[in-house]
């Protein structure tokens, strides 16, 4: 009996027995699990960060998805393409319209223009096709591709819109063949330039008028002019505010005419290209000029303003390709363009970065005309045997390079290359300025003067708490520097903001004044307490008994500051130093952010250097004092040497916290990015940026991206600083253990 | 001299120095924020500056908030050049007619300063503080009040007016507020049937049907309000401003009055205690410059939470992984680091992760997948609760594994030992010894997270806070707790009324108010830790012994 009982026994311990190691198994791989996926998740920002960043810095792609000939009376002029680049447009000399399927070449409708000479040139502006016949007169079209829906499916319909009405402009009045033609809007009416088969120059200023009523636009011939040369022209483009010509002459010249409502101004600047010009263009926006060479360069030029007013200047060179430019098209909504040159090869640049973004060369043939798609998806091109090309281009980040991001860009409307961070605009032609420098210069001046203030406190302050502060003054010291370290930075930054920077400006003296009387009344008052009869009972107590003589102190510097400004600086420093030194002075500077964000950081380094400093085994204090060294001497040749390495990283600490603070920044400065060291300015860091900037960017858009990546530097730096910080306290850990 | 140099004495003295520096900067700043806070609820005295010269006389009604000594000449717009003026900042209120609260007044030509005894304030729903006069009170254009009774017949009259007004609060936010919810819910209920094809006549028609009911429910109910709102227009009173004009004040604009010159000691502290707690329950108004700050409690509050019960389970799984369960070498080490080392990565770029992972990849993924009838617009898509929390908890979890690891490997070996010795399991032993005696530990980090998360902003700001949230993440309609809405938080308050708001200075005082509050739950929550901490060190000691 007792023998079932016990096997029944064993049975069911056994039994229990098993489950519980299967309890116990499974709580193994439960927790290696769930601690594995906790740690990697948190590996995953690193990872994150870098997957978004990525795609910026990776080229173009372009590649031919359909290629067909087709057949037309006539020269293709000009080429137009949709949006969606289903569709596009071409324009023959015979004045042949044709509406098509880009990836087909099917027919879709076709017009013909009702012109009473042949046609000699074609230029355009985005849809506007501004169409010169061999009498001198000017026809403008419009070519509109109307969205419209059916059956789930977009349907587009064609058109052609006269702007101008069918009637037709005279633009040379002694009916000469037109040879180059360009017009530009502004805002009050419109510029058409051309050349003419005897070598003229013709331009036209036309005023446009809208009808409050009708909404109808009148338009009237406000002057005409006329400018005979000698030389051979290549090329012409017209400023988009109407004030300039420019001119490619045969033998590398570029010229610049003046120009004014009333036409040519009889005053011109040459400017020598060492190669042949063969093709101009203007970037979006208009204030760039590209000017494309016979040996495949194509140049950036500007119009800066120099000591003796405006000049085109030279900014930047693209050259990929070694054969002869013949067309550049710039991107509608970008600063990109695309090159074709007379071996069939087409480029994609992006100017402000200065990439080369892709190239290729499925043609071989000369490149006659290019068609951007609005957002620069689709790219359609003919080469001079007819045929059509249409290209599928990705390329999402044209924007940023390794320059664009770290070193002086020169952007259009500056008279000089610089740092500028500027992400956003209103206007579409904006060029977006990602210069990561001015923030990154604000970040570390945010911390360098924060760094002044909170090092010295933080270390003088740790080497009395851990060494000659009494042990129950110590007790409540060090929770009080944890709670100052646990205050929130948006309050911190608050109180920066809106209490001590007018504080800081009204008693600026006074707080420089505190510099000076704050060491010295220390020492008086370390002086005087010499003289009190039985001294020695405050040994330890020494900060509490300065706690009031730095109030008092503070309220000294503060009375004195006016009494200084009436003394030094006739009543107001600001106004004295703005006038006498040419200082200028921010309310919210980096002076009033040093000392908020040092306050914030002070706990950081004091925690960790005051551990070190009392970790400093107390039989070296003691050999050190024994053999007669002051407990000053043991201070600074026994204690500190041993711990200095720790307080370094204290330090590294310290400084990876204010780079990485953001309320503080945000603010207390102006959130400026300018590049100014000086105290009284603001400043914008990268976390201050980030904050202000990340909910309006567009998502996956480069703005957005450059966002991350200053994200991911912060991540980086402060992660590389504190692994190195903790190797050296690790590394010093190790040294005392063997002591 | 020299000696006393080279002894040492006043370095270290110096080194004092810097210390109290640092406590002078604390408990001044501490102090600074308490005393700003918590002064503005006290009922001060108003003062009416009756001034005098030759071409005119001016009175001017107000609180003094400052006063100060400034040299003349630095002043513009008086006669006297020499020597010092006094002059005081005071708020005037009366918003509405002169243009801004605050004006400064200066000690010249000032003919007299009195506090008289019947001067009243109006706190008012919109255009801030009213200072004046009461002169009567009236019913539909009916005076209703003498001379005598007047203070006693608008004070009944708006105490009836103030329930009103609660009541159509109730009516518009509870009853109308959960009709407009569940009509939209029919609206998705319907639009996902249509994307799913499974949109029968017989649902459409209980939909209909009920989408009628709730609109028949949704009439009484506005009726209820109208009815409530033409109550509470009923009355007025007129009012004297300082110059002497009259203005009416209809009753549905008014929050409370009092008159602070005709409060003894005990009744201005009741006051006091009042104002403080209509400045913790209440809702704010006027761009967040006035009223309450309850909404941007309870959002911290329901952020910390879902961050600690979030937090609190990954941070000590990992804990116990890294010290129980992991071989201890190399990588571990390198984990080890890396994960403290999180702790000190700037919590902006934790926000914008959080906005990148969370809200645009998870969010928008959850959003095809589960909520494509409420497509275009986002439900958790978009910057919440949810976000917010889990954004938080990542940032803490350093700070929760750091902690549970000390309190592991704190615990002494011989326990362990023990337990396994007398046949535990690893996990029995985890679970009945180590654990328990760590809880102590755990706690501290979870308070430390806490603290942590309560105070932190910046982060917030990208996924999740804004400045005025429509309604609680946590109400009465299914599904109760709203992890996709958006929250109001208090750090994210400071910063917007501090620094965002059309009126700065008259807000200025409640962001130091909030300041305050926010100070003391973090510093509450810090000693807490502290506490804990120590009294853990003091137990473990003993064990060691």
């Amino acid at each position: 009996m007792t023998c079932i009982v016990r096997t029944m026994n064993n049975r069911m311990l056994q039994h229990k027995y098993n489950q519980r190691a299967l309890k116990d198994r499974l709580a193994r791989y439960f927790v290696a699990i769930g601690g594995i996926s906790v740690i990697v998740a948190i590996l995953l920002i690193f990872f994150y960060l870098l997957q978004v960043v990525i795609p910026m810095f990776e080229s173009a792609d372009i590649a031919e998805s359909h290629a067909y000939s087709v057949t037309d009376e006539g020269k293709i002029l000009h080429i137009g393409i949709e949006e969606q680049g289903t569709m596009a447009v071409r324009f023959t000399d015979r004045g042949q319209v044709v509406f098509f399927e880009t990836d087909s070449g099917q027919i879709v409708k076709r017009y013909k223009l009702d012109l009473p000479s042949n046609i000699t040139t074609i230029s355009s502006n985005l849809d506007l096709v501004i169409i010169g016949l061999a009498n001198g007169q000017v026809m403008l079209v419009k070519y509109v591709f109307e969205p419209g829906y059916g059956e789930d499916k977009r349907i587009l319909t064609p058109l052609l819109e006269y702007p101008l009405g069918k009637a037709l402009i005279v633009l040379d009045e002694s009916a000469q063949a037109l040879v180059h033609l360009d017009l530009r809007f502004n805002q009050d009416g419109f510029g058409l330039v051309g050349t003419t088969s005897d070598k003229r120059l013709v331009f036209n200023h036309y005023l446009q008028e809208e009808s409050f009523i009708t909404e109808e636009i009148t338009t009237v011939i406000n002057s005409r002019s006329v400018h005979k040369i000698d030389e051979d022209i290549n090329s012409l483009v017209l400023s988009s505010d109407l004030n300039h010509l420019y001119v490619a002459l045969e033998g590398g010249i570029l010229r610049d005419y003046i120009l004014s409502e009333a036409g040519f101004e009889d005053n011109y600047s040459d400017y020598k290209i060492n190669e042949n010009i063969s093709n101009i263009q203007v970037l979006l926006g208009g204030s760039s000029l590209l000017i494309g060479l016979e040996n495949g360069e194509v140049q950036q030029w500007m119009s800066v303003r120099k000591q003796h007013g405006r000049e085109l200047t030279f900014i930047r060179k693209f050259h990929e390709t070694k054969e002869s430019i013949s067309e550049i098209k710039s991107e509608q909504q970008r600063k990109g363009f695309a090159v074709g040159d007379t071996n069939g090869a087409i480029t994609l640049y992006y100017s402000t970065s200065q990439r080369t973004l892709a190239t290729i060369n499925t043609a071989n043939k000369k490149i006659t005309n290019l068609a951007w798609s609005a957002r620069a998806q689709h790219l359609l091109a003919t080469d001079d045997g007819g045929k059509f090309y249409l290209y599928e281009v990705d390329n999402e980040y044209p924007e940023v390079s390794w320059d664009v991001l770290w070193g002086k860009i020169w952007y259009e409307g500056y008279d000089e290359a610089d740092y500028i961070w500027q992400s956003s605009a209103s206007t579409n032609e904006f060029e977006p300025k990602f210069s990561l420098m001015p923030l990154t210069f604000g970040t570390i001046k945010a911390a360098f003067y924060a760094m002044i203030f909170a090092v010295p406190i933080a270390i003088l302050g740790a080497m009395y708490t851990a060494q000659f502060m009494a042990p129950r003054m110590r007790q409540t010291v060090k929770p009080s520097i944890e709670i100052m370290e646990a205050l929130p930075t948006v309050i911190l930054g608050f109180l920066a903001g809106l209490w001590l920077a007018p504080y800081v400006e009204t008693h600026l003296s006074g707080v420089f004044a505190l510099l000076l009387v704050l060491p010295f009344g220390f020492i008086l008052c370390a002086w005087l307490v010499g003289y009190l009869p039985n001294n020695t009972a405050i040994e330890g107590w020494e900060a509490l008994i300065l706690m009031p003589v730095v109030i008092l102190l503070i309220w000294i510097s503060t009375a004195i500051s006016a009494p200084i400004e009436d003394l030094f600086f006739n009543g107001d420093m600001r106004t004295y130093m703005s006038d006498q030194w040419g200082i200028n002075y921010d309310q919210r500077n980096a002076l009033v952010v040093g000392l908020i964000m040092g306050f914030a950081i002070i706990p950081t380094i004091f925690s960790i250097a005051e551990d070190a400093i009392f970790s400093v085994p107390q039989h070296l204090i003691r050999g050190s004092l024994a053999l007669g060294a002051s407990r000053w001497q043991t201070m600074l040749y026994v204690v500190m040497p041993a711990a200095s390495p720790a307080i370094f990283s204290a330090v590294m600490m310290g400084f990876g916290r204010a780079v990485g603070e953001t309320m503080i920044v945000l603010m207390a400065t102006g959130n400026t990015p300018l590049m100014d060291m000086s105290i009284f300015q603001g400043m914008r860091t990268l976390a201050a940026n980030i904050a202000v900037e990340v909910p309006e960017a567009e998502v996956a858009s480069t703005h957005y991206r450059v966002l991350f990546l200053a994200a991911f530097i912060l991540f980086m730096f402060t992660f590389i600083f504190n692994t190195a910080a903790e190797m050296i306290r690790h590394r010093l850990r190790k040294k005392y253990s063997g002591l | 001299m020299k000696n006393w140099f080279a002894s040492g004495t006043p370095w270290i003295w110096l080194n004092a120095g810097a210390i109290s520096i640092a406590l002078v900067a604390v408990f001044g700043l501490l102090f600074l924020i308490l005393v700003r806070g918590m002064s503005h609820f006290w009922p001060a005295n108003v003062q009416a500056f009756h001034y005098q010269n030759a071409d005119n006389s001016l009175t001017v009604i107000a609180e003094i908030i400052e006063s100060e000594t400034v040299p003349a000449e630095s002043v513009q717009g008086i006669d006297i050049k020499q020597g010092n003026v006094e002059r005081y900042l005071v708020k005037t209120g009366n918003r509405d007619l002169l243009g801004s609260d605050f004006r400064w007044l200066y000690n010249i030509d000032l003919k007299k300063r009195e506090t008289p005894i019947d001067v009243m304030v109006i706190e008012r729903i919109e255009w801030g503080n009213f200072y004046g006069y009461l002169n009567s009170v009236y019913e539909n254009d009916i005076k209703v009040s003498d001379e005598d009774n007047k203070w006693a017949e608008f004070n009944s009259r708006l105490d009836r007016a103030v329930q009103i007004r609660e009541r159509i609060l109730e009516l518009e936010q509870g009853e109308i507020g959960a009709i407009n919810y569940q009509l939209e819910r029919l609206r998705l209920k319907e639009k996902r049937l249509i994307i799913d094809n499974e949109l029968s006549d017989k649902e459409l028609s209980v939909i209909n049907k009920k989408r009628e009911s709730l609109k028949s429910q949704y009439e009484t109910f506005l009726q209820q309000t109208q009815k409530l709102y033409e109550d509470i227009n009923r009355d007025s009173i007129r009012a004297t401003v300082m110059d002497g004009t009259e203005v009416i004040i209809p009753l549905e604009k008014i929050v409370k009055t009092w008159q602070p010159n005709k409060f003894n000691l005990l009744e201005k502290t009741l006051f006091y205690i009042q104002s403080l707690w209509a400045f913790i329950s209440e809702d704010p108004r006027e761009a967040n410059t006035e009223g309450g700050i309850f909404p941007a409690i309870f959002g911290t509050v329901m952020m910390v939470i879902l961050m600690a019960i979030l937090v609190t389970p990954l941070g000590v799984i990992a804990a116990i992984y890294l010290r129980e369960y992991a071989k201890q070498g190399l990588i571990i080490r390198v984990i080890r680091i890396a994960v403290n080392n999180l702790a000190g990565v700037p919590s902006i770029v934790y926000g914008v992760f959080g906005l990148g992972f969370f809200v645009y990849f998870l969010g928008g993924n959850i959003d095809d997948l589960f909520f494509p009838e409420s497509q275009p617009s986002p439900t958790f898509g978009t910057p919440g609760l949810l976000w917010s929390s889990l954004t938080l908890a990542l940032l803490t979890l350093p700070v929760v594994i750091v902690a549970t690891e000390e309190g592991l490997s704190r615990i002494p070996i011989s326990l362990r030992e023990g337990s396994l010795g007398l046949g535990a399991t690893k996990v029995e032993t985890l679970w009945r010894v180590v654990l328990p005696m760590a809880s102590p530990a755990i706690m501290t980090g979870l308070i430390l997270a806490v603290a942590r998360a309560a105070g932190e902003v910046a982060p917030l700001m990208l996924v999740g806070v804004v400045k005025l949230a429509p309604s609680l993440p946590l109400d009465g309609n299914f599904p109760f707790l709203h992890l996709d809405r958006k929250f109001m938080h208090l750090g994210f308050h400071i910063y917007d009324v501090g620094f965002q708001s059309p009126n700065v200075e008259a807000a200025r005082p409640l962001v130091y108010a909030t300041s305050f509050l926010l100070v003391v739950v973090i510093v509450g929550l810090n000693i807490t830790a502290i506490n804990l901490r120590n009294k853990l060190r003091e137990k473990y000691r003993a064990l060691d012994n």
